[in-house]
């Protein structure tokens, strides 16, 4: 596929911008490293050698009693000295980089939870004695992931509610402007709080949830964009050819609007962040026990004897949003028309 | 040609495009329940038709309404009153499935050429547009086939069907946009100040073209324009919009000749003549347009008729016939 010359000329911007291009390759590599987190922070083996046969523990659950008919065959406990002195004598096993997952509480420390960073846990453990650096890991990539999904499913809505209000103006536009300002005034974090309430919020209800009220970041801008785009004269050609109200919305106004929303999206997606990290924060995000950067925050706060949680907290969700709004800004320049490849 | 003989067709086809009483009115929104204050009286009362494979011009200032009534007969807007028939059968009242069937008969041309094709379309997706939404191809190389058919009838070369539109000057985009417009076979053609936007040299190009397409497709055509000059050379007949109203309707040769109304005059002394040397009678006209919005008890031209008299100023005049097929809205002349 060849690029138009706009397109070229806003890739050769994006691509002048440094910093920009930066924070997006070490997004991409954080992001594509925490994706694999069961391969990097897990407290089962990735590979086992046991009487001739391999195991893969990462992916597959085996009972204890492949190991050994001195075992129970109940899931296998890879943490547990006696199956591990077990793989040892009949074999051996390839552990990950670190060998804790989210959830595991570390045995044996030297200190009591929160236990100071050492060798073993190189940014300390929590107050429940689990290691910070996996959960940071999974955190991340619960941060990210829950970051796209809002942002995807709410500009998806945003942009369809704006197109609907702008293509068809009039009364349409009004009950609907009417409307959302009614909804914006609700208040959210309360209902929240009600919510959590009745029942336990998980990923997709909390997603579901933030959903009600995210959509309209972008409905404005698309609304604005589709009132000035009905009025084109390609739009009015287009309905005189007989191109039905969504096929002229779709083919010839959105590709407009489509600008002014692509640059708000790595703002919308730090934003959506932002707001899973203080309803976590403030208890009202993901179950308790998830891994979280909102939760390590709280974390921090309750353990100030313990610099490293709140420390690990504010450089981890700090760098991760300082690497999305760099790279918004190089996608905003990118879009300037007045903006020259220098 | 000479007026009589200018109409194609007889009187007894019916027309292809018949227009009675057509009357758009534009609310004024204002105070602060948002009620209508006022209303922009931008069509009252146009009535004309046209036979099949002949022009009418639509011309007046801008303001006057002429564009109005090209979008009302698309029925790219709803009518405030009046009736518009293709082939004898109203359209201003279908519903909208019907009327999008309809829509493949009548096609239009915008003036401006840079913002009538989007910019993000490529000459072969722009012309295969129409043709998909009528379902006219049978199969992708019958699409091809067609959009290379619609090139060659407005002369664009084939090799440029993989273009963008701001690869073109000014003259091949409003070739694209004619193709567009022939893209459905369509009966009439309304050129919106087709050629307004365009240089003089390019403006001949365009106009000649759409002759030859006339002459070839047996096209009706609706060509709304304020350049007399340029209406002079393909016209069957003239209509002349004041104000929202039609003040004159003649075949080109009798207007040219024998305006019968004080504006056409105006209009006609206003044309610029290619001779330093030619004797002219100017007739000035003073003043503004009066406002749409309030528009002038009787005559609407009587605010900057050299001739108004009493009457004009009471009572409105209405179109009645001063030669063959001609007719004007004037208490001078009756």
């Amino acid at each position: 596929m060849t690029l138009s010359p706009l397109s070229q000329r806003r890739l050769a911007v994006f691509r002048a911008h440094r910093r920009g291009v930066w924070a997006l390759r070490i997004f991409a590599v954080l992001f594509a490293v925490s994706l694999f987190a069961e391969f990097i922070a897990n407290d089962r083996p990735l590979l086992i050698r046991f009487d001739g046969h391999w195991f893969v523990p990462v992916l597959h659950d085996y009972a204890e009693s492949d190991f050994g008919p001195g075992f129970l065959p109940t899931e296998a406990d890879y943490t547990d000295p006696t199956l591990r002195a077990a793989i040892a004598a009949h074999g051996f096993a390839i552990w990950p980089l670190i060998p804790y997952h989210y959830d595991t509480i570390a045995q044996n420390l030297a200190a009591p939870a929160p236990s100071p960073p050492s060798w073993r846990h190189p940014l300390g453990t929590d107050d429940a004695a689990r290691d910070v650096l996996a959960r940071v890991i999974y955190g991340f990539r619960t941060s990210v992931l829950f970051g796209f999904a809002l942002t995807i499913a709410a500009s998806a809505i945003g942009i369809a509610a704006g197109a609907v209000q702008g293509f068809y103006g009039g009364l349409t536009d009004l009950l609907f402007q009417r409307f959302i300002e009614i909804w914006n005034g609700m208040p959210q974090l309360f209902l929240l709080i009600i919510l959590s309430a009745i029942i336990t919020p998980g990923f997709w209800v909390l997603l579901g949830f933030l959903l009600l009220f995210s959509w309209m970041n972008l409905t404005g801008v698309v609304r604005a964009e589709f009132l000035r785009g009905r009025n084109l004269e390609y739009v009015r050609a287009a309905r005189a050819l007989g191109v039905s109200d969504l096929g002229v919305m779709f083919r010839h106004i959105l590709p407009n609007a489509m600008v002014a929303s692509l640059t708000y999206l790595p703002f919308i997606l730090s934003g959506s962040v932002t707001v899973l990290a203080s309803l976590d924060f403030l208890g009202f995000g993901l179950p308790p026990g998830s891994p979280s950067l909102g939760e390590l925050v709280a974390q921090g706060r309750d353990n100030l004897q313990a610099p490293w949680l709140g420390i690990t907290a504010f450089c981890v969700l700090g760098g991760l949003l300082v690497l999305l709004i760099f790279i918004g800004e190089a996608v905003r320049d990118a879009f300037d028309p007045r903006r020259q490849v220098s | 040609m000479d007026g009589a003989t200018d109409r194609v067709g007889a009187r007894t086809v019916p027309p292809l495009l018949d227009v009675r009483g057509l009357k758009k009115h534009f609310p004024i929104h204002g105070g602060v329940l948002g009620g209508v204050t006022a209303r922009v009286h931008a069509v009252d009362g146009v009535s004309f038709s046209i036979a099949k494979g002949e022009t009418l011009s639509l011309v007046g200032e801008s303001g006057c309404g002429k564009s109005t009534v090209g979008r009302l007969v698309l029925r790219l807007i709803a009518p405030t009153a009046g009736e518009v028939l293709l082939d004898g059968e109203r359209i201003d009242t279908l519903p909208a499935a019907r009327l999008r069937m309809v829509r493949s008969r009548m096609q239009v041309v915008f003036q401006d050429p840079f913002s009538s094709l989007n910019p993000r379309l490529r000459v072969r997706e722009i012309l295969a547009e129409p043709i998909r939404n009528f379902g006219l191809a049978r199969g992708r190389a019958d699409l091809e086939k067609r959009i290379f058919a619609l090139m060659d009838k407005v002369r664009l070369p084939r090799e440029a069907i993989d273009r963008l539109p701001h690869e073109f000057s000014g003259g091949q985009r409003q070739r694209i946009g004619i193709a567009r417009a022939l893209a459905t076979d369509a009966d009439l053609i309304v050129c919106d100040e087709a050629v307004s936007a365009l240089d003089v040299s390019v403006k001949a190009q365009i106009v000649n073209l759409l002759a030859d397409l006339q002459a070839e497709l047996g096209l009706s055509l609706l060509f709304i324009s304020h350049d007399l000059a340029i209406v002079e050379h393909m016209t069957h007949r003239v209509a002349v919009m004041y104000l929202g109203r039609i003040v004159e309707i003649a075949p080109r040769a009798a207007l040219f000749a024998r305006p019968a109304h004080p504006y056409t005059r105006a209009l006609l002394s206003a044309v610029p003549v290619p001779d330093p040397t030619a004797l002219r009678r100017h007739v000035p006209l003073t003043g503004d347009v009066p406002s749409p919005i309030h528009p002038p008890a009787g005559c609407h031209f009587h605010t900057r008729c050299p001739h108004a008299f009493d009457r004009c100023r009471s009572e409105a005049p209405v179109l009645s016939p001063r030669g063959p097929d001609h007719m004007a809205a004037c208490h001078l002349a009756e």
